[in-house]
């Protein structure tokens, strides 16, 4: 493909995309609401992926504790090493970790389920019962997944925080109150604010994308296949994307 | 003009469920449904008769909404079905019933589940009894009452066609329409595919419109063909009406 067609087809993909999650204003918004379904996402979004969350969190912790002692002793600033991980983990790698997990778990499994529902004209049969497929299986699957990675995120910083602990304890000995009165102490509302509100963002982006590739599966395994991968791989990029802007809009409003 | 027979005839059958009218659908360059008209006639069981790729399973997806044609009119209980809005449309597809080639099942649901999707969606006020009552009467009449608890995964080929059968006739639509209801099963239980489909017609008054090329199930349960030919319906009639016509492209599929 030349890259004039390129171009052509990534606009036009962007234009589709938005078209797709507009919808989810002008459709979902409207009742009646499929809430036992949406409870039933929150559950399978949010719970189920809590022990992997929570696993790669606490890992997360510990091992950035080990690797950034050495350098903090090199300089002989390690008494300050809780506060580092802390604002580190608040800030930006509990957030943006956290949601390329939550790519990867959810991310997948929405673009493979849905494009396999369109594969077997299951989509189908659920408009022409006259359920709105949109309504029950993609505003179901985006509001679950926009709300519940703010409160994964919120869970796996303060595992991870936990991980820090055990890492610092590994080389020297810190009390648990004396660690998280260090980091209390040091992390601001500022530091917290802009993180927890881009989580929002990325679980829309994660949801959003695994539901619209998905629903426009092609046809065939392969093209179940080809949601689930490049659910995974456009949600991700979408992370640092978001990240980045993030930034920029924290810098600009001062709360960095 | 044998579309306009076909309305006269109709008129002595009974007032029209269906009325497609200069039909136009095309993909790309590929020109599906040419002008393609037909009526269907209350409580009549019309037969779609064609070649694979000739745009039969285009047609009923024309006229359920879930293909958007051309050009051209399908009205349905007296509504143009193409300038319907979404929820009118999700009204009008409560008195329609598709089975789909497929069954498309709902493969995380069980067989009860499946059955209750439609009716929970519309009857807001139906109580859990009256919905075990209508679950239990639709896996009755498809003689399969012991597979309510049991996953899709685990029917055999034809029993999901029979669940997916009950599935569709779950919200007593009056029109129903079949996308190949016999392709891919042996010939004793397409058999009974058909037998069932012709209980449900009688029990229920429905209207239906049948896209197959499996002779056998065009014979028992057709009260007229329709042959779609070039994306045009080419001819229509009875089935021994056909079965007599000395046309070539007619002969072909009696043959």
């Amino acid at each position: 493909m030349n890259p004039i067609a390129r171009s052509k087809d990534f606009l036009s993909q962007t234009g589709q995309i938005s078209r797709f999650a507009g919808h989810l204003f002008s459709l979902g918004a409207k009742p009646p609401y499929e809430i036992k379904e949406f409870l039933a996402q929150c559950f399978f979004i949010g719970y189920r992926s809590l022990p992997l969350v929570g696993l790669t969190g606490f890992i997360m912790g510990l091992v950035l504790t080990m690797q950034l002692r050495p350098s903090l002793v090199y300089y002989g600033v390690q008494s300050r090493l809780p506060v580092m991980v802390g604002v580190a983990i608040v800030r930006e790698i509990g957030p943006v970790i956290t949601a390329l997990i939550f790519a990867g778990k959810i991310g997948s499994s929405i673009g493979a389920e849905l494009g396999s529902m369109k594969v077997t004209e299951q989509i189908d049969a659920m408009e022409v019962s006259g359920t709105n497929p949109y309504k029950y299986l993609v505003a179901t699957r985006v509001v679950a997944g926009t709300l519940m990675l703010p409160v994964l995120t919120m869970l796996a910083d303060v595992i991870s925080l936990f991980g820090a602990y055990i890492g610092v304890n590994i080389s020297a000995v810190t009390s648990f109150k004396l660690f998280f009165l260090q980091i209390l102490h040091t992390i601001e509302f500022g530091d917290v604010l802009p993180a927890f509100i881009k989580t929002f963002f990325f679980g829309f982006a994660v949801s959003m994308v695994g539901c619209y590739k998905g629903y426009n599966s092609s046809r065939g395994t392969r093209g179940v296949g080809n949601s689930a991968n490049t659910a995974v791989v456009l949600s991700s990029v979408l992370i640092f994307v978001i990240d980045l802007l993030a930034v920029q809009v924290t810098s600009i409003l001062g709360l960095n | 003009m044998e579309h306009q027979q076909a309305a006269k005839i109709g008129e002595e059958r009974g007032e029209a469920m269906i009325v497609i009218d200069s039909l136009c659908k095309s993909f790309g360059d590929n020109h599906v449904l040419k002008n393609f008209s037909l009526t269907l006639h209350s409580q009549e069981n019309l037969v779609v008769l064609g070649r694979s790729g000739s745009g039969k399973s285009v047609l009923i997806k024309c006229i359920i909404g879930l293909l958007q044609p051309d050009s051209g009119e399908i009205i349905v209980f007296g509504n143009n079905v193409v300038q319907l809005s979404h929820h009118e449309l999700d009204m009008l597809r409560t008195q329609v019933g598709f089975l789909f080639q497929s069954n498309a099942l709902y493969d995380s649901m069980t067989v009860r589940e499946n059955l209750e999707f439609p009716m929970r969606r519309h009857w807001f006020e139906i109580s859990q009894r009256e919905v075990d009552d209508m679950v239990m009467e639709a896996l009755d009449n498809v003689n399969l009452g012991h597979t309510a608890e049991m996953m899709p995964a685990e029917l055999s080929g034809g029993m999901a066609k029979r669940i997916a059968l009950a599935r569709t006739m779950i919200l007593r639509p009056k029109i129903i329409l079949y996308d190949e209801p016999t392709t891919g099963l042996d010939p004793i239980t397409a058999r009974e595919i058909e037998s069932l489909m012709l209980k449900l017609h009688d029990k229920y008054k429905t209207s239906s419109i049948i896209i197959s090329h499996d002779m056998n199930c065009v014979k028992t349960t057709a009260d007229r063909v329709a042959l779609l030919l070039d994306g045009r319906c080419y001819t229509d009639g009875s089935f021994e009406e056909l079965e007599k016509s000395d046309d070539e492209h007619v002969k072909q599929f009696f043959e």
